[in-house]
């Protein structure tokens, strides 16, 4: 099968590329309490995620991933382990680490400008505003610096809330289903214009998705992640250089080793 | 064809002037039947209309119940906006101050007349003091649920760009609960101007309400009493459209269903 295993356990070996790496979970298990339930939803995660590396977790819907990137951006404390950014452990939200969530994050009540400009309030007005006008470019929104969320397409408002993110010049970006809602062909754009901004920042980025084709398409390692509790099944280094060709033999190869190890045939 | 959403201006106008019509012309033709004495007919009405403006009391009247409603709820809005978002963000103190909320909610403002009387006594302040309790309770629950309704996606973004619990406050929770706010405002509006007219029927001798009860009072001028029922009414409904006019606003516009 083509696949490489890689995961930061307590040998001293992955201890090491731990140290290297720009993200690193450490055993990391979480429980959640339901109704007086014990609901383990992550069990024992380790992963090193390299700097300007594009990850994406894949699995099951309801499997955990989704807590997990939330765990890793800082919103939740895991039950046990810890995450680590640049070797130091993580207590909460930062700035240097941006989380995009599916469109829904924009702000309705700015225009694109007041929202991609949310996180710049720091910066002189000059500097702030050649931010916008550099973000808005980047994600082609010109012509819309005025609008509201309300008056943009799902794949616009998915694209300002990129630019939102950008703007503060994070190291990474964590990006959960961010495409999900989108129909299938502006999902495909989409795809091409995030891979396009990662070539141009280099941003390291771990992306949540359920979409195998989606994580083939994108990542340079494909982490996918069994049902709850969560664990990771595998690593695949995905090493088809961009742009791929969705219908080489290796894309295919890849992709149907996924389906296989995921416990599908692709015949309906 | 016309789009489906956008009813033309033929219907947006006329239908609402043909119903106007078929009411006054009921209301004309059962004064005329019945033969009454004591009901006035449109025709008396807008006699009445003309000699209230005439006698130029009526633009004082407007102008002090104006002035009411306007101190009045704008007090309530000054204090009941900070209290219901203070409330919103601190469900502790939710827990203690909510019950006393809920229990003085229902008490009709009309109901404190002679507590106001008591401690205010009669003028002015009885009557603005009404008008306050009458909008203060439903700007504070408003905010409240405004606040508890914020998106959890808006906030973990407010958090993830580093803003302090204040700036959380000022920059995400209060913009986002505006539409709720505004929704609870425009609902105080509307009891301030019920209330106004109650409280000036007692607790003051100008203004609208004072109009009415003395247009009975002296002489039984049930025309003068109608025509201000309908001065009230028409009041009412401008400043309602004012408060709409606000909803369009385009930073609060997407918390509301507009037809277009």
């Amino acid at each position: 099968m083509p696949t490489s295993t890689q995961t930061a356990g307590s040998d001293p070996a992955a201890r090491e590329s731990a140290l290297k790496a720009k993200l690193s979970t450490h055993d990391l298990s979480m429980v959640f309490h339901r109704d007086g339930n014990r609901v383990p939803v992550l069990d024992n995660i380790n992963l090193n995620v390299a700097d300007g590396e594009f990850v994406c977790l894949l699995g099951p819907s309801g499997c955990g991933k989704s807590t997990l990137l939330n765990t890793m951006a800082g919103f939740l404390s895991p039950t046990r382990g810890e995450v680590r950014v640049d070797n130091e452990v993580v207590q909460g939200p930062d700035p240097r680490r941006i989380f995009v969530f599916q469109e829904r994050g924009v702000f309705p009540w700015l225009t694109v400008e007041g929202n991609i400009g949310f996180g710049l309030a720091k910066l002189s007005r000059g500097e702030r505003e050649r931010r916008i006008a550099h973000y808005i470019r980047m994600v082609g929104l010109q012509g819309f610096e005025k609008a509201y969320p309300s008056e943009l397409s799902g794949g616009m408002k998915q694209r300002l809330e990129v630019a939102r993110a950008l703007a503060v010049n994070p190291d990474m970006l964590f990006l959960d289903e961010p495409f999900g809602a989108l129909d299938s062909i502006t999902r495909l754009t989409m795809r091409r214009e995030l891979l396009r901004i990662w070539e141009a920042e280099r941003k390291t980025i771990v992306f949540v998705t359920h979409d195998i084709d989606e994580a083939v398409q994108l990542a340079d390692r494909v982490v996918v992640m069994s049902a709850r509790p969560a664990t990771i099944q595998q690593i695949v280094t995905i090493e088809i250089a961009h742009p791929r060709d969705i219908s080489s033999a290796r894309y295919l190869e890849l992709r149907d080793g996924i389906f296989a190890q995921i416990g599908l045939a692709h015949r309906i | 064809m016309r789009p489906l959403q956008s009813p033309g201006k033929w219907e947006k106008f006329v239908l609402p002037a043909i119903t106007f019509a078929l009411l006054l012309a009921g209301w004309y033709f059962a004064v005329r039947w019945s033969g009454t004495k004591v009901l006035p007919s449109p025709l008396e009405v807008k006699k009445g209309l003309i000699e209230l403006i005439q006698a130029h009391v009526l633009w004082a009247d407007i102008a002090d119940s104006l002035r009411r409603v306007a101190i009045g709820f704008g007090l309530a809005a000054v204090l009941g906006i900070p209290l219901g978002l203070a409330l919103g963000w601190y469900p502790e103190l939710n827990k203690v101050v909510n019950p006393v909320i809920q229990l003085l909610r229902p008490i009709s403002p009309i109901a404190w007349i002679p507590v106001a009387i008591l401690f205010l006594g009669i003028g002015d302040h009885a009557a603005t003091a009404l008008i306050f309790l009458g909008a203060f309770f439903p700007i504070v629950v408003s905010c409240v649920d405004g606040v508890n309704n914020v998106s959890s996606v808006f906030r973990r973004a407010g958090r993830n760009f580093g803003l302090s619990p204040l700036q959380l406050l000022g920059r995400i929770v209060f913009p986002a609960a505006l539409p709720n706010i505004l929704v609870g405002l425009r609902i105080a509006f509307g009891i301030a101007w019920l209330v106004v007219v109650a409280a000036e029927m007692v607790a003051v001798d100008s203004g609208l309400g004072f109009l009415i009860i003395d247009s009975r009072n002296s002489g039984k001028r049930y025309d003068l009493v109608v025509a201000a029922m309908l001065l009230i009414g028409i009041i009412g409904l401008a400043l309602d459209f004012l408060f709409r006019g606000l909803e369009r606003i385009k930073s609060v516009r997407w918390g509301f269903r507009h037809e277009s």
